[in-house]
């Protein structure tokens, strides 16, 4: 398996009180498994994301991610988040072998792999544009090649296409689930909306409110490979929706309520 | 493939339509337009400052474009321009580049060590408020009349400003950047180099660049006050002299000086920070 998350609970304190962001939570992930987390905001699952990357650590139990257990920053996992992280002074493809250079690999090296991962995002040609000539589409297209660069086992994806309109964020789906059957990695992918998680996922797992439990796992046994824009239409897609639903608006009212 | 392309249809796929070639020749005429106006502007403030000189203006006060460039081609005959322009502009650029090192050095570890800044920062606003030129007796009777007092007043100038602009450059670099760059594994030595340097750029060279005519203004004061060479000396000399025309040509030494050193930093400027657009 590539990520056990055993018995984790994690505490904050805000305020001066003390927040209880997960509580006692367990979850088996296999490797080349794409597993989507759902659930009200704050329940969370970005919390654990941080965790299973290593900028967080747990106030109780372990996690341990390809065999080692996570403590101090995780370099395995490439990570990407909602928020607009491709340094602007750098082109694209100076973005994309950024890791690379971290790691200090040959400059030849570096130009190779991030004209490879450049072409596999569909972006051949833009190597030399600055992200603010880029849209915002291209600008992700980017910032994936870039946590493709140095094959992490594992991609944590944190509402990573939550701020492309509907049209787009299908074509990106689209584009992740390719890569994702060609490289088999292993996807931890939080998202608030439902159909994104059952179009993509193998497993749902949805969290119940704070402090974040799960409440409910999914197998997704819709047939793959599969075509992202058609899926919605799948009649088992339209049962599994609504139970998943079910699930998660009684969490979703509960959390307005209060 | 076809989102790819269709995304980047407009960086490329139109141009050369009727419509933009039109678009691009107005815009061509209208700047030429500006420029020709520009130009206007200047020489009919040179031909009414000639021509009121006299008439209109007593030209003891006023001097006159002509005795004004008569007044430099005798400095740069007599070589009297080249020797003090040589000595001021060593004195600014020399108080420019330990003045921006220092200012760079200390407004970096205040930005990144927050604990330096809580325990020196009412000293170093303190110090700030004083006007800098109140310094030059001081820095007169340390280093003398010679040229260091003239690059201590510069330095002093130009480290504020660019001891201040570095601080909130350093300040300012993102957290997304910051943490994206962690996750990969960066180290405090590459974050510096890959983000945080980068970053507080702009905010630096918008430090150097408002920089640039207060350090002349520093080396200038410094020869208005006790000095035997320099623009600013050839200024007060003529000013002690009742020379209108000797004054204004220093002045207008200086204000080519200001609009070339302006415009030498903005090119480089323009090339590190190619990105911004």
């Amino acid at each position: 398996m590539a990520i056990e998350v055993r018995g984790v609970s994690k505490h904050f304190v805000r305020n001066q009180r003390e927040v209880v962001a997960i509580e006692d939570l367990s979850l088996t992930i296999e490797r080349g498994e794409f597993v989507a987390l759902v659930g009200p905001s704050g329940c969370g699952k970005s919390t654990l994301l941080n965790m299973i990357a290593g900028i967080l650590d747990c106030t109780g139990g372990t996690i341990v991610h390809d065999g080692q257990q996570v403590k101090g920053v995780n370099r395995q996992v490439g990570y990407m988040t909602q928020a607009e992280s491709l340094l602007p002074w750098r082109t694209a493809e100076q973005n994309v072998w950024l890791p690379l250079e971290i790691r200090g690999a040959p400059r030849a090296q570096r130009a190779d792999r991030a004209a490879a991962l450049l072409e596999m995002v569909n972006l051949k040609g833009f190597g030399g544009h600055f992200p603010n000539e880029l849209s915002g589409g291209m600008r992700k297209r980017v910032a994936l090649a870039q946590v493709l660069a140095y094959e992490p086992e594992t991609l944590l994806m944190d509402e990573p296409f939550g701020a492309l309109d509907a049209q787009l964020k299908m074509v990106m789906q689209e584009e992740l689930l390719k890569i994702w059957e060609r490289t088999r990695k292993t996807v931890v992918f939080v998202t608030h909306d439902l159909a994104e998680a059952i179009a993509l996922a193998d497993r749902v797992v949805v969290f119940t409110g704070r402090p974040g439990r799960i409440k409910l796992i999914e197998q997704i046994d819709l047939p793959r490979p599969r075509d992202v824009f058609r899926v919605r239409f799948h009649p088992r897609f339209q049962d599994i929706y609504e139970r998943l639903w079910q699930s998660l608006e009684a969490e979703i009212r509960l959390g307005e309520s209060l | 493939m076809s989102f790819s392309a269709a995304e980047g249809a407009d960086s490329g796929g139109l141009r050369g339509s009727r419509a933009v070639v039109e678009e691009e020749l107005r815009t061509a005429r209208r700047r030429r337009f500006l420029k020709a106006i520009q130009i206007g502007v200047g020489v009919a403030f040179l031909l009414f400052w000639q021509l009121a000189s006299g008439p209109l203006i007593d030209p003891f006060f006023a001097s006159s474009p002509l005795e004004v460039a008569a007044k430099l081609v005798t400095w740069v005959e007599r070589g009297i321009l080249l020797r003090n322009l040589g000595i001021t502009l060593y004195a600014m650029l020399a108080g420019f580049v330990i003045g921006s090192l220092m200012g760079f050095v200390v407004g970096f570890l205040f930005g990144r060590y927050e604990s330096l800044s809580a325990i020196f920062d009412p000293y170093i606003t303190a110090f700030y408020s004083l006007p800098k030129i109140a310094l030059a007796p001081l820095f007169i009777m340390w280093f003398g009349i010679g040229i260091e007092s003239k690059i201590a007043m510069s330095a002093i100038i130009v480290f504020f400003l660019v001891f201040l602009n570095t601080y909130s450059g350093v300040r300012d670099v993102s957290a997304v950047h910051i943490n994206a760059a962690r996750i990969m594994g960066a180290s405090e030595l590459q974050l510096l180099r890959i983000v945080i340097a980068p970053s507080a750029a702009a905010w630096v060279l918008a430090g150097l660049k408002v920089s640039v005519p207060y350090a002349l203004i520093g080396a200038v004061v410094g020869e208005f006050m006790s000095a035997n060479r320099g623009i600013g000396f050839l200024i007060a000399e003529a000013s002690a002299q009742f020379d209108t025309g000797g004054v204004f040509a220093g002045l207008m030494v200086l204000a080519v000086v200001g609009i070339i050193l302006s415009e030498i930093i903005k090119r480089i400027e323009r090339r590190i920070l190619r990105w911004r657009l």
